[in-house]
């Protein structure tokens, strides 16, 4: 018993030392049924990211089947560069372009949700603020020293970072982060940029693994199979088995 | 081992199960392997439907558009060749395209939306090749019979100007017309036909 | 059996022991009465690695071994070709399937002297699978072209270049290149694909094949062939087929419901089985923030770390695999079973176990100075349950229990 208490109490002293790298992460809410939801995403994506990012393992014929939007829609609302619909969805500037203008060349957001996560992308789009040093005037909370301008900045508005202080192991203060506080307001409220970033993120979420709507719809009816097998098994199992005890 | 008796028939009955289930179970697993090997969405997004420019065609002209892969003519018949066709039907196999494959919009004698402008996937029925584009009439090498068409190099098929296959020859059957439409007079957009795409 | 059959059997049997081999290996071949779920694990690696085959057959279809090509060529599996996704899923989970159902094979191995007298050769032949089965998925996880394959493979090739005189010249052999490159990726295809799946078969066949020869032990450590019926047949022994074959159907039917439930719900199982940095395709000219070996590595990835010298540590790693192989010399109990074996055994297995999963754990974070230290007391221990063991057990011998004559359930 001493052993056992112990032991957790080791892995007790590992999760408070996990934890307290980076900013904390706020929980993106995706719900991958939500068409609705989704489709906004693929608006914002197209409006507010896809001319500098593409996302060219996604076709735009298969966002169209996905997402239920006809494919007369996909090319009138969701491409505007007069691309084929099965095409990627495909950026115009070239790499050399966006090195350029940018430092390095903007990657390709295919599998960004599943590289860093639904949360951290969430928290990303959320945390640009003021910095008058950088090239755009923003910097990010999760990504110090971004190349990227708040590409969102008409819809969220302009907000600064409000520190607070706090003490050092070694006696000193420090400035830390403590919220942020909106200095310039966007179209939309607080609440609004809030879904509309996880309609983002959603999109981003589906733009990663599109197969996760047909495995996820399609996961229990098998596990449901493999449950009925099961039984049989067991049952054939138990018959033999009375010859043995 | 004990002496109980055994119930045979139930454990027959649930062999039989447990033999049933899996072999359902086997039947669901082989399917996704098996459609793995269709043609992929890329292969599909590949078929897309292709536009021929026809502005420029000489009558007796062909040029090749590549549809799905696959070699599609697009040829501006004469009035020679148009009146070659009539003067065939007798030697060909399948004259009135009963049983050939095309759009129900060119099941007509000259196998086409517009009497001059002939569109054909340009693959011999038979096992794959591609003919060879041969207008003149009575060549050496064909004998005085040939009124004109396609000839297969692989197999000795031949075709008339329509696409319509000879009879005495190995190909079963016409070639194919894919779907095509004019979009204006001078531009063909083949693989679609505004009505059911192909 | 209709007379036709019975003719049929009759003339392949007279050409190929078709009957010897079945009554050999299933219908008479005896196993002890008194297996329990921990021996559910052998039919499972075999049923994992026709898995692992087929799938893998079947990726090989769709995926382009070149370094320009192969991350795109995963994603066009991915998104592409009809059922893609779930042959990979199939494929990715199925690997670490693999690990998790070998890892329980061996500690059943462990804790009941399944590699004791005269067991030797069927433990020696399963560590050269395992072995192989961990160059294989080594080597496997360079395909998807990723950030953590490429610099994955760099630190492991890298591990050989340790080697005093020889070393640097063994690792450029082996990538055929200055760095991890398009070469690297050409031949670690080559031998993922055909080389050691090759070899991985014939291992089997000869594990199989040895143990068929001594029979299988048990959760007693009772011989079972020592006390034999009038017919000849072992008391305690019942024929594989049917009474073990439909048993270990039940245990398909568990296994395949989780497994089944990580494909299609939790295929990336929270970064462990797929890496989320494995996402990027790989970048020779930057190294993620963090890099760690999938889980089934880190065990040892962590003795390497827990050392602080280049060769030396290399030669830990190693010789942490070496010991294993060794297990069947260096215990010296009487009995094999840890039902009754004394108490230093049972205590010695605990320390192991704690010590081999904690060094997982450890292998998995970022260098800490407590996971260091953490790592330095767990090889430690690790080392000490192997080497210590002549030792101990020999002191155990006097409180070893009285082991029955016949089995129990």
């Amino acid at each position: 018993m001493r052993k056992l208490i112990l032991i957790l109490s080791m892995f007790a002293v590992f999760q408070v030392h996990a934890s307290s790298t980076g900013p904390e992460l706020h929980a993106a809410k995706i719900d991958m049924t939500d068409k609705a939801s989704l489709q906004r995403g693929a608006k914002y994506f197209v409006n507010y990211c896809i001319s500098c990012h593409s996302a060219k393992q996604m076709r735009y014929s298969r966002v169209g089947q996905d997402l239920g939007i006809s494919n007369e829609l996909v090319q009138s609302n969701l491409m505007f560069n007069g691309e084929n619909i099965f095409d990627g969805m495909n950026v115009a500037m070239t790499a050399k372009d966006g090195e350029k203008w940018f430092g390095v060349s903007p990657p390709d957001l295919s599998l960004i949700a599943r590289s860093r996560g639904a949360d951290w992308l969430y928290s990303y789009l959320t945390s640009f603020y003021i910095d008058e040093e950088r090239p755009f005037g923003v910097d990010n909370l999760l990504f110090s020293k971004v190349g990227m301008p708040h590409v969102l900045a008409d819809l969220q508005g302009m907000q600064k970072i409000v520190y607070k202080e706090v003490e050092t192991d070694e006696g000193g203060v420090k400035q830390v982060f403590d919220r942020f506080e909106l200095v310039k307001a966007g179209v939309m409220s607080e609440e609004e940029y809030q879904v509309a970033v996880n309609d983002l993120v959603a999109f981003m979420v589906y733009v990663g693994e599109p197969a996760k709507l047909e495995r996820q719809a399609m996961g229990w009816k098998v596990l449901l199979f493999i449950l009925g097998m099961t039984a049989v098994f067991y049952a054939l199992k138990k018959d033999y088995w009375r010859d043995i005890h | 081992m004990s002496e109980q008796v055994v119930d045979k028939r139930r454990r027959r009955l649930l062999t039989l199960a447990a033999a049933a289930v899996t072999g359902v179970g086997a039947v669901y697993v082989a399917v996704p392997f098996l459609s793995s090997m269709q043609p992929s969405a890329r292969a599909k997004a590949a078929g897309v439907p292709v536009e021929a420019d026809i502005s420029k065609l000489e009558p007796g002209q062909l040029i090749r558009v590549e549809w799905r892969g696959k070699p599609v003519w697009v040829l501006k018949r004469t009035d020679g060749a148009l009146a070659e066709l009539k003067t065939t039907e007798d030697k060909l196999r399948d004259a009135d395209s009963n049983e050939s494959e095309q759009p129900e919009y060119c099941k007509n004698e000259g196998r086409s939306i517009k009497k001059d402008i002939f569109v054909a996937v340009g693959i011999c029925t038979h096992l794959g090749c591609s003919p060879t584009f041969r207008p003149e009439v009575a060549p050496e090498d064909l004998g005085p019979e040939w009124r004109g068409g396609f000839f297969c190099p692989c197999h000795g098929s031949a075709f008339d100007l329509a696409g319509r296959v000879h009879s005495g020859v190995p190909a079963p059957l016409n070639l194919v017309i894919p779907p095509h439409q004019y979009l204006t007079d001078s531009r063909i957009l083949i693989g679609e036909d505004g009505e059911q795409s192909a | 059996m209709s007379d036709t059959m019975k003719n049929a059997l009759n003339w392949i049997d007279d050409r190929f022991p078709l009957t010897k081999v079945w009554n050999e290996h299933l219908a008479k071949y005896y196993a002890p009465k008194n297996f329990n779920w921990m021996y559910y694990f052998g039919s499972l690696a075999m049923l994992v690695l026709v898995n692992q085959i087929i799938t893998g057959i079947f990726l090989t279809i769709h995926y382009k071994p070149d370094a320009l090509l192969a991350f795109d060529s995963v994603e066009y599996i991915m998104r592409d070709v009809d059922w893609g996704w779930l042959i990979r899923y199939m494929h990715s989970t199925g690997a670490s399937a693999f690990f998790i159902v070998v890892y329980l094979h061996m500690f059943r191995g462990l804790i009941y002297g399944s590699f004791r007298k005269p067991r030797e050769l069927v433990w020696t032949f399963g560590m050269i699978i395992y072995v192989c089965l961990m160059a294989e998925a080594f080597m496997g996880y360079l395909l998807p072209w990723g950030q953590m394959s490429y610099w994955g493979a760099q630190v492991i090739v890298s591990l050989f270049g340790a080697i005093p005189y020889v070393g640097e010249d063994l690792a450029l052999w082996l990538r055929g290149d200055y760095v991890i490159s398009d070469a690297t990726l050409n031949r670690f295809f080559a031998f993922h694909v055909i080389a050691i799946p090759l070899v991985l078969v014939i291992l089997v066949f000869m594990h199989i094949v040895a143990l068929h020869a001594v029979g299988s032990n048990n959760p007693d450590g009772i011989e079972i062939k020592k006390l034999k019926g009038a017919d000849g047949i072992p008391l305690d022994g019942i024929p594989f087929h049917p009474y073990y074959s439909v048993k270990d159907l039940v245990g398909v039917g568990v296994f395949l419901f989780i497994f089944a439930l990580i494909i299609f719900y939790m295929p990336e199982m929270g970064g462990y089985f797929l890496e989320h940095a494995n996402f990027v395709p790989a970048d020779p000219l930057k190294t993620p923030e963090h890099i760690a070996p999938v889980w089934y590595f880190t065990p040892f990835y962590a003795v390497l770390r827990a050392v602080p010298d280049k060769f030396l540590g290399v030669v830990a790693m190693a010789g942490a695999i070496v010991v294993l192989f060794l297990l069947p010399w260096l215990d010296k109990g009487i009995n094999k079973s840890i039902r009754y074996r004394g108490p230093l055994f049972k205590k010695a297995i605990i320390a192991f176990v704690i010590s081999f999963v904690m060094l997982g754990y450890f292998g998995m974070q970022p260098v800490t100075p407590v996971g260091t230290f953490f790592s330095r007391l767990f090889t430690l221990v690790y080392f000490a349950f192997f080497l210590l063991m002549p030792y101990y057990t020999r002191l155990d011998r006097d409180k070893e229990l009285p082991v029955p004559e016949r089995v129990t359930d």
